[in-house]
């Protein structure tokens, strides 16, 4: 059926538009996306690693975790951002509606700058976290984890405001690392060195415009490049030609991973559970519960979830408490339990590794309050190390520390240093 | 100029009790009314030279006890006795009528003794069913999250009466709480007429047809209400329904409520959370600790707060609310009184019913799934200027229906679809009492969408939102805001979009202004 339709000419524009989707009918046979810049990745990726992000094919690793984990703490590491959710936001009350709906006072986040931000649901219950981009007064760009189209669109009930996913339609790419500035420099970036942590601009390329912006999820000096996908090969070249010399690499999500939990930065759905995608009533967390209160100025106008976060600040109803922890030793303590006295089930770890850079054992857990909170002493955490077919356990003391576990001075810079 | 503790929207029944009821526990009361008098839809008001009718409710069978004892209405010259409650008449097109006669059909006449007995039982189950309802029916749902002492004290009475029941009972309660109407009168009756008079009341008001799931709660509803002790009694009370609001406005004004009509609010003025007051069209603001509400939950919202104020969760269910009316109502001056077939005199001061069966009310209520109106409507009317000649000039007689059903969005649009459904009901009306059309002097018919425009009910519906299973107790007005405070701290709701719903009550009033008492709001 479909064959013969496909094969009626064309007529009208209405018509063309019946073929593209009657094209597009079969789509779920395409079980992971690729994305506009799948022909480089699928070149470079020796290891065949891929997972899912969000229903993009997405590597774990391209070619050596440990090497890719340090092109981005020594080179310049170039890591394809595509699947991120993004949502293009436009109209006179863009600012009032990201105000209403995200934590952040948006009045205060200038045209050209960006900010990392959360959004929450009636009950103060974080839906998601994301960066909030800035492009014009009347413009902006919401990058997050999940999907949130529905929650957006109803949300934009009474304002003067249009909300467009253009995950599909945007490309983009993390340049991370301390010689990722000399690359864009050499790339003909010019003007890129004005750009101060959290500022973005529009540069001119292959025709085109690409939007770069001085952020990151590695704690390093780093950009991330957003450009409409048919421009996405000629980017990813044009930067790969320009740091051939500063050792530029594709990466995976491993090693990004490494370096985003040195900074201390969470991944929803990984260090907590948004509420959409909660099923237990206990797994849904406030701002204040995974390390976001700081996000939330009473101040501000009306805002998502507002009464009901207040409410449990005021009747002491925030059970939770997400920390960084140093854990004496070297082996990752990942998903392990934290104990109080050696007893106590007080929490989970939620992320774990040692720290090439910090040169400590470091993790970010979620405690029941008030351990972690006011009780911080005699925690530890219980380590399965996996030997031969064995585990040994291992009991081992855990201090709570301040995040993120390293500060690099070359992220914030100013003008950020040629490596 | 003067301040008040509190700003009443919407000088309606309910808008009038919340008030009457905080200024009598000492507060400061203002009510703002849209219109040029009070009342709402509960008004008597002169639709032709010397007519007179009760413009959208015109019996009264729920007016809350507690209501009438608070605002001591009695003294405020409302009293019904025995010998005022009327009868309910099954019409038929060839014979004569069947009656239920006292509160409900404590008698039944015009059917077979084997039926009277039937009936018998089951009216005393259905009452024996209300009554375990009636508490939830009245006082405010139970707050799940945080339940007071006295809430919690007040459901065990419950279940210690549901247990009181009996085994057999209690099982036979539970198993028939959901079900339509239809079926529970095909276990039980035999005579169309008297199942078709039981199928129309229970779909009253609702876009419901007797054979819709859970059809039978509107029976209950009706039936959770009382007048004069009696449960499920009714009246045509003296001067109409604008008699009854006149009392309570009296009892309002002697509390010492300030009311203010032809005042149409704007906007409710927020700063931090917090309703602090109202903006008027004029452009007047006007102060107050507590706000209240008592128009429609979702026009206090989406239209007098706006969206911005409110979390996007709570927009999502006020948009969701379903309050598209299905009902129309007819009021027709004659220059002399109509006389139905088999009815006698006594049914004709009676409440009249044309709903012959089950099927006829699930047949007429198909359309208007489909947005078209019923080619074969239902209705119940009333001609009360027999019995108060006030009504209409001497020797006229003034008819007053409910018709159904009427989709608010009729698909053909009311313009075009108006008088072709006032013809369909004149044809049906003149099959049941031939000759009528001929003394039609005037007729007005209010469809939904005049409903809407004249007495601002969104959708043109009296109960301010669909009074079905999903919509009441503590999913009403929304589920998580069923207790008449709201996500805004000092603005409440009052009207019948909050529970228990719509009808001459004056429970979500009285509920609501006794909420704000105990917040010490």
């Amino acid at each position: 059926m479909a064959q013969a339709t496909r094969k009626r000419p064309v007529a009208k524009t209405e018509d063309a538009a019946v073929s593209a989707r009657i094209d597009a009918q079969s789509h779920f046979r395409t079980l992971r996306l690729g994305t506009p810049f799948q022909p480089r990745l699928d070149a470079l990726a020796k290891t065949q690693d891929w997972y899912n992000w969000a229903g993009y094919r997405a590597p774990h690793s391209l070619w050596d975790e440990e090497l890719e984990y340090f092109a981005i703490r020594s080179q310049a590491a170039l890591f394809d951002i595509s699947p991120m959710t993004k949502y293009r936001i436009e109209g006179p009350d863009a600012e009032a509606f990201l105000d209403r709906v995200t934590l952040r006072d948006v009045t205060r986040l200038r045209p050209g700058r960006v900010h990392y931000t959360a959004w929450c649901d009636d009950e103060g219950f974080v839906l998601d976290d994301g960066t909030l981009f800035r492009l014009s007064p009347t413009r902006f760009r919401l990058c997050s984890q999940e999907r949130h189209l529905p929650w957006l669109l109803d949300s934009a009930i009474g304002f003067d405001v249009t909300v467009d996913e253009e995950t599909e339609a945007v490309a983009g790419l993390a340049l991370q690392g301390p010689t990722s500035f000399a690359v864009l420099r050499d790339a003909g970036f010019a003007g890129v060195e004005k750009l101060k942590v959290f500022d973005l601009m529009d540069f001119p390329h292959d025709d085109a415009t690409v939007t770069i912006s001085r952020t990151g999820f590695t704690g390093d000096l780093g950009y991330e490049l957003f450009v409409s996908a048919d421009k996405a090969l000629s980017l990813w070249d044009r930067l790969m030609t320009a740091g051939e010399l500063r050792g530029i690499r594709a990466i995976g999500y491993t090693a990004l991973n490494r370096a985003r939990l040195e900074a201390g930065l969470i991944v929803a759905n990984a260090d907590f559970t948004t509420a959409e995608h909660a099923i237990r009533a206990d797994r849904l967390r406030r701002p204040d519960e995974i390390g976001l209160g700081f996000m939330i100025d009473p101040q501000k106008a009306h805002f998502n979830g507002r009464r009901a976060i207040f409410e449990a600040r005021a009747k002491r109803k925030l059970r939770h408490v997400l920390v960084g922890l140093e854990i004496e030793g070297n082996i990752p303590a990942e998903h392990a339990i934290v104990y109080h006295k050696k007893s106590q089930e007080v929490g989970l770890v939620s992320a774990a590794m040692w720290s090439p850079m910090a040169k400590r054992n470091i993790a970010i857990a979620s405690l029941v309050r008030p351990y972690g909170d006011t009780v911080v002493e005699d925690l530890w955490v219980e380590i399965y190390a996996m030997r031969e077919l064995q585990y040994q356990k291992l009991m081992k003391r855990a201090k709570v520390v301040a995040r993120p576990f390293i500060k690099l001075d070359r992220r914030t810079a100013n003008p950020p240093a040629d490596f | 100029m003067t301040s008040f503790d509190a700003i009443v929207i919407g000088g309606g029944h309910n808008g009038l009790v919340a008030a009457a009821t905080l200024a009598k526990a000492g507060r400061k009361v203002l009510v703002l009314e849209a219109g040029s008098e009070v009342g709402g839809a509960a008004r008597t008001e002169e639709f032709a030279p010397g007519f007179r009718v009760s413009s959208v409710a015109h019996l009264l069978n729920r007016l809350h006890p507690d209501v009438v004892k608070t605002l001591d209405l009695e003294r405020h010259g409302l009293q019904f006795a025995r010998a005022d409650f009327l009868p309910s008449v099954a019409l038929s097109k060839d014979g004569p009528a069947l009656m239920l006669h006292g509160a409900y059909g404590e008698v039944l006449t015009g059917t077979s003794s084997s039926e009277q007995s039937a009936w018998k039982d089951l009216r005393a189950q259905l009452l024996r069913y209300a009554g375990m309802l009636k508490p939830f029916l009245s006082r405010r749902p139970p707050d799940l999250a945080a339940m007071s002492l006295l809430e919690t004290a007040g459901l065990g009475q419950t279940a210690l009466a549901l247990k009181k029941l009996g085994k057999e009972d209690m099982r036979d309660f539970l198993r028939v709480l959901l079900m339509n109407v239809a079926d529970l009168l095909d276990e039980q009756l035999e005579d169309d007429r008297l199942k078709g008079l039981l199928a129309f009341d229970a779909t009253l008001g609702s876009h419901l047809g007797s054979r819709s799931p859970a059809s039978l709660l509107g029976l209950y509803y009706r039936l959770a209400g009382e007048t004069g002790g009696a449960a499920g009694a009714q009246v045509l009370p003296q001067g109409g329904m604008g008699a009854v609001v006149a009392a309570i406005r009296s009892a309002a004004e002697k509390a010492g409520v300030t009311i203010r009509t032809s005042v149409a609010v704007a906007r409710i003025i927020v700063e931090k959370g917090r309703a602090v007051g109202v903006a008027l069209e004029t452009g007047e603001e006007l102060r107050a600790r507590t706000i209240v509400s008592a128009i429609s939950p979702a026009t206090t919202f989406l239209d007098l707060v706006g969206p911005r104020e409110i979390d996007t969760g709570f927009v999502r269910k006020m948009k969701n609310i379903r309050m598209k009316g299905d009902a129309a109502k007819l009021h027709l001056a004659l220059d002399r009184p109509p006389q139905f077939t088999g009815a006698d005199a006594a049914a004709h001061n009676g409440r009249l019913v044309i709903a012959p069966s089950p099927d006829h009310v699930e047949r007429a209520f198909n359309p208007s799934k489909y947005g078209e109106f019923s080619p074969e409507p239902v209705m119940e009317i009333t001609l009360p200027s027999l019995a108060d000649p006030s009504h209409a000039p001497d020797g006229a007689c003034v008819l007053s229906a409910v018709v159904q059903y009427a989709p608010y969005a009729l698909k053909e649009g009311w313009a075009a679809g108006k008088p072709k459904f006032l013809e369909a009901i004149m044809a049906q009306l003149e099959a049941y009492a031939p000759g009528i059309g001929e003394s039609v002097v005037h007729a007005e018919l209010l469809t939904p969408a005049d409903i809407e425009a004249r007495y601002r009910m969104p959708g043109g519906h009296w109960h301010h939102g669909e009074l079905q299973a999903d919509q009441m107790l503590i999913s009403r007005p929304v589920s998580g805001w069923s207790g008449y405070d709201t996500p805004l701290e000092g603005l409440f709701l009052a009207g019948a979009g909050s529970h228990p719903g719509g009808g001459v009550s004056g429970a979500p009033g009285l509920n609501a202004a006794r909420r704000i008492i105990a917040m010490k709001g």
